[in-house]
C-alpha cells in the first residue's frame, strides 16, 4: 500500500468575526465556571448539593468524564502511530490536541472543587504513595507532558520525527495507566459495595474510548464544517465503526460490573437500589445510559444504511456524551447515595443520616463549574487550532486515500453484503 | 493570638500552629512522631503522667510510643437511648457546631439506634481509630495519618479537602467543613475546606485525661485505655466479655470495641 502524499495542515482563521464570536461564547462559559468556583470556595461547599454523605458531586462527574475522555481522544492518534493505520495519520495532531484540552478541562474542575484549591502546591509536592490519588497526580501531569512532547514530535517534523514512535508508544501506555488509575480511585474503596471491584479499571478504559471518541468526532465534524474543509466518507465510516466497537466493549464491561454485583448476595441491595430503585439513578441508568447512550447510538453507528451519514454520527456522538455523563453520575453519586452497611442485620437510624439514602440535588454553581471545564477544553482547542496547524485542509477521500485502497475494501464489503442479502431466501 | 505555649525547641509558639504540625512523611515515621507528640505534649502541663505509680502517658520530651494502643470500649447495654451526653461533650470540647440534622453539619460522634426483631440498642459511633485505616491509605498528601499510639488524625496544614478519605472510611466517621466556622478552641484548629473527625481527644490523652465523651458519660458506657496493657480496665473488660467491632470483616482492626450488641 502506498500513501506518499504529504498532508497539508493549516490553522483555522483566527481573525474572522465568527471565530471571535465563538471565543466570546466559550470565554463566557469559562468565566461563569471560574466565578462559580470562587463562589463555592468563598462560601464553602454548603452552597453546593454536596454533604457529608454525598461528598463528591457534579463537579467530579464532569472532572472524571473529561479526564478519561482525554485518554480516549488520544486513541485516534495511537491507532495511527502505534498500530500504523495510515488512514488516521492526518488526524493525529487533532487527536493529541483534543486529549490535551480535555485533560486541562477535567483537571481544572477537579482542582477547583477541592476544599482548599489554594493548596494545589501541597498536592503537587507532598505525596503519600499508598494513595492511588497521589499516583494519579503523576499520571495526569505526566500525560500533559507526554502529549505535549508527542505533539511536538508530530509537528516539528525535522527535529521531532525521530522521537515520534517512542512518544506515541509512551503516550499509549501512559493513558492506559491513567484510566486504570482513575477507575481504581473507585475500585480501591473497600467499604463501598457499588465500587469495590477490579472491573472498574477496564470499565474506565472502555468508557474513555467512548467519551473521547464522541468528543473528538464532534470537534472534528464541526471544525471541518465551519472552516469548509472536506471530510470524506472513508474517514467518517471508519471512525463511525470504531465508535460502535468501543461502545459495544463498554457495554460488555457494564454488564460485567452489574452482573457480578448482582451475583453476590451482600451486594444485591446496592444493585437493586441503583438498577431498580425507581429513583434518579435507575432512571439515568436505563433511560439515559442504556437506551439513549448505548442502544440508540449503536443503531446509528452500526446500521449499514447510515454508514458515513454525518447527522447520524453527530447525533450518536451527542447521545454518547449524554449517556456517558449519566453513567459517571450513576457510578459516582449513586454509589455514595446508598447507605454504608455499618451494622448488617440491624435497622439503623441516627441524626447523622445513618441507614438513609443520601440526598443530593446539584446546585447551579456546581453545574457551572462543570460546564466551565468543558469551556476550558473547547477554549484550548479553538485557540490552539488558530495558532498552530492541527487539522489538514482536506480529509476528502481522494486526499486521505489517493490509491483508493479503502474504496476497494468498501466496495468488496458492499458486494459481499449484497451477495449475502441475495442468499437469504425471501419468504412471501 | 493570645494562646501561646512552648514550641518544640522551647520558644513560645501559637497553640494553633503547634497542635497538629507535622512533617509529611509516613504516619509512623519517628521524626514525624516526634514533632507531633512534642507539639501535642507541649500544649499541656508537664508532670502529670503518673497515675497509681504506673506511667500512662509520656513525658513531654518523648514521642508517643507504639507500646501504647489507645482504645475505646462502648458498652451498648449501658448506653441510654435518647441520651446524647457524649455527643454534647465532644461538641463543647472541640467546638464543632451545628445543631445536627443538616447533612452538611460536622458530626465527629453520633448516636446510632439499632433495631432488630427483638430489641433496640443505642450507641455512639465515631472514628474507629483503625490500625489499618483506609482514610490514611487513600489520602494523597498524607494529611490523614495514624499516630504510633493508634490515634488517627488529620493534619489540617496539608489537607487539601479532596474528601477521598470520606469516600474510603467504612464508618462514615469523617466530616468536611462546609462553611465558615466560629468559636474555635485553641487546642483544636479547624478550617473551612478541610476534613476532620474524632481525635480521641489526643490533646487530653497526652496530659493523662480521658477523652471528653468518656468523662461526661454518666452511664459508664464508655471505657478508655491502653489496649496493650493487660492490667488496664479496658483490656480487662475485653478479656472478660465478648466484644465486637464495626465491620470486622474489613480487617481494619479498629481501636473502638463494642459490647452488648
Amino acid at each position: 500500500m502506498s500513501m506518499h502524499t504529504t498532508i497539508t495542515y493549516r490553522e483555522i482563521d483566527g481573525r474572522s468575526p465568527g471565530y471571535f464570536a465563538l471565543l466570546l461564547g466559550i470565554g463566557a462559559f469559562l468565566a461563569l465556571g471560574l466565578g462559580a468556583a470562587y463562589y463555592m470556595e468563598h462560601h464553602g461547599h454548603h452552597v453546593t448539593g454536596m454533604s457529608n454523605q454525598i461528598v463528591w458531586g457534579v463537579p467530579h462527574v464532569f472532572a472524571v468524564f473529561l479526564i478519561i475522555a482525554a485518554s480516549g481522544a488520544l486513541n485516534v492518534a495511537s491507532i495511527a502511530s502505534v498500530f500504523e493505520r495510515t488512514l488516521y495519520k492526518p488526524l493525529t495532531r487533532m487527536s493529541g490536541l483534543v486529549a490535551l484540552a480535555s485533560l486541562a478541562g477535567g483537571l481544572m474542575v477537579l482542582v477547583l472543587d477541592l476544599g482548599r484549591p489554594d493548596r494545589l502546591i501541597v498536592a503537587m509536592t507532598t505525596y503519600n504513595f499508598r494513595s492511588i490519588f497521589a499516583w494519579n497526580v503523576f499520571l495526569y501531569t505526566g500525560l500533559f507532558v507526554i502529549i505535549a512532547f508527542y505533539l511536538w514530535s508530530m509537528m516539528a517534523q525535522r527535529q521531532g520525527a525521530r522521537f515520534y514512535k517512542s512518544a506515541a508508544l509512551t503516550a499509549f501506555l501512559w493513558r492506559l495507566a491513567l484510566t486504570t488509575g482513575t477507575g481504581s480511585i473507585f475500585g480501591f474503596l473497600v467499604a463501598r459495595e457499588a465500587y469495590n471491584s477490579a472491573v472498574m479499571a477496564p470499565l474506565f478504559i472502555a468508557m474513555s474510548f467512548v467519551f473521547g471518541k464522541a468528543i473528538f468526532m464532534l470537534i472534528l465534524i464541526s471544525t471541518c464544517h465551519l472552516t469548509d474543509r472536506p471530510l470524506g466518507r472513508i474517514v467518517l465510516t471508519r471512525l463511525q465503526r470504531l465508535m460502535g466497537i468501543v461502545l459495544v466493549a463498554t457495554f460488555y464491561f457494564v454488564l460485567l460490573q452489574h452482573l457480578t454485583n448482582l451475583y453476590m448476595a451482600e451486594r444485591q441491595p446496592v444493585e437493586m437500589f441503583l438498577l431498580f430503585g425507581g429513583n434518579v439513578y435507575s432512571f439515568l441508568f436505563w433511560v439515559v445510559q442504556i437506551t439513549l447512550g448505548t442502544v440508540l447510538p449503536l443503531v446509528l453507528l452500526l446500521s449499514p444504511r447510515l454508514g458515513g451519514n454525518v447527522s447520524a454520527i453527530v447525533l450518536a456522538s451527542v447521545l454518547m456524551i449524554v449517556g456517558g455523563l449519566a453513567q459517571v453520575y450513576v457510578i459516582i453519586i449513586g454509589g455514595q447515595a446508598f447507605p454504608l452497611a455499618l451494622f448488617p442485620g440491624f435497622e439503623v437510624s441516627s441524626l447523622a443520616f445513618d441507614g438513609q439514602v443520601g440526598v443530593y440535588t446539584p446546585t447551579l454553581p456546581e453545574v457551572l463549574l462543570g460546564m466551565g471545564g468543558v469551556a476550558m477544553m473547547l477554549g484550548v482547542v479553538v485557540v490552539a487550532m488558530a495558532a498552530l496547524r492541527f487539522l489538514p485542509i482536506s480529509l476528502a477521500d481522494a486526499d486521505v486515500d489517493p490509491d483508493h485502497v479503502h474504496d476497494m475494501i468498501d466496495q468488496e464489503d458492499e458486494a459481499v453484503e449484497e451477495a449475502d442479502a441475495q442468499l437469504v431466501p425471501t419468504r412471501t | 493570638m493570645s494562646n501561646t505555649t512552648q514550641g518544640i525547641r522551647g520558644s513560645p509558639v501559637a497553640a494553633e500552629n503547634v497542635v497538629f504540625k507535622t512533617t509529611p512523611e509516613s504516619a509512623t515515621d519517628p521524626s514525624r512522631r516526634g514533632v507531633l507528640t512534642g507539639a501535642l505534649a507541649l500544649a499541656v502541663a508537664p508532670g502529670v503522667f503518673l497515675i497509681g505509680g504506673r506511667a500512662v502517658a509520656k513525658p513531654n520530651d518523648q514521642p508517643v510510643s507504639e507500646s501504647v494502643r489507645w482504645g475505646l470500649l462502648v458498652d451498648a447495654s449501658r448506653c441510654a437511648e435518647g441520651c446524647s451526653d457524649c455527643v454534647d461533650a465532644c461538641r463543647e470540647e472541640h467546638g464543632w457546631g451545628g445543631a445536627g440534622g443538616k447533612p452538611t453539619d460536622p458530626q465527629w460522634i453520633r448516636k446510632v439506634s439499632l433495631k432488630d426483631r427483638t430489641r433496640t440498642v443505642s450507641l455512639p459511633v465515631m472514628c474507629q481509630h483503625c490500625e489499618s485505616p483506609p482514610c490514611v491509605d487513600v489520602c494523597p498528601t498524607g494529611a490523614s495519618f495514624r499516630r504510633a499510639d493508634g490515634i488517627v488524625l488529620v493534619d489540617r496544614h496539608i489537607c487539601i479537602g479532596c474528601r477521598y478519605c470520606m469516600m474510603a472510611c467504612p464508618y462514615n466517621a469523617r466530616s468536611f467543613v462546609h462553611e465558615d466556622i466560629e468559636g474555635q478552641k485553641p487546642h483544636m484548629p479547624r478550617g473551612k475546606g478541610c476534613v476532620e473527625s474524632c481525635t480521641l481527644c489526643a490533646h487530653r490523652v497526652d496530659r493523662d485525661q480521658q477523652p471528653a465523651c468518656v468523662e461526661r458519660c454518666a452511664h459508664e458506657a464508655l471505657v478508655f485505655g491502653n489496649l496493650n496493657d493487660p492490667e488496664s480496665v479496658i483490656a480487662q473488660r475485653l478479656a472478660g466479655q465478648t466484644s465486637t467491632r464495626i465491620r470486622p470483616d474489613l480487617k481494619t482492626n479498629p481501636g473502638v470495641y463494642y459490647q452488648g450488641l
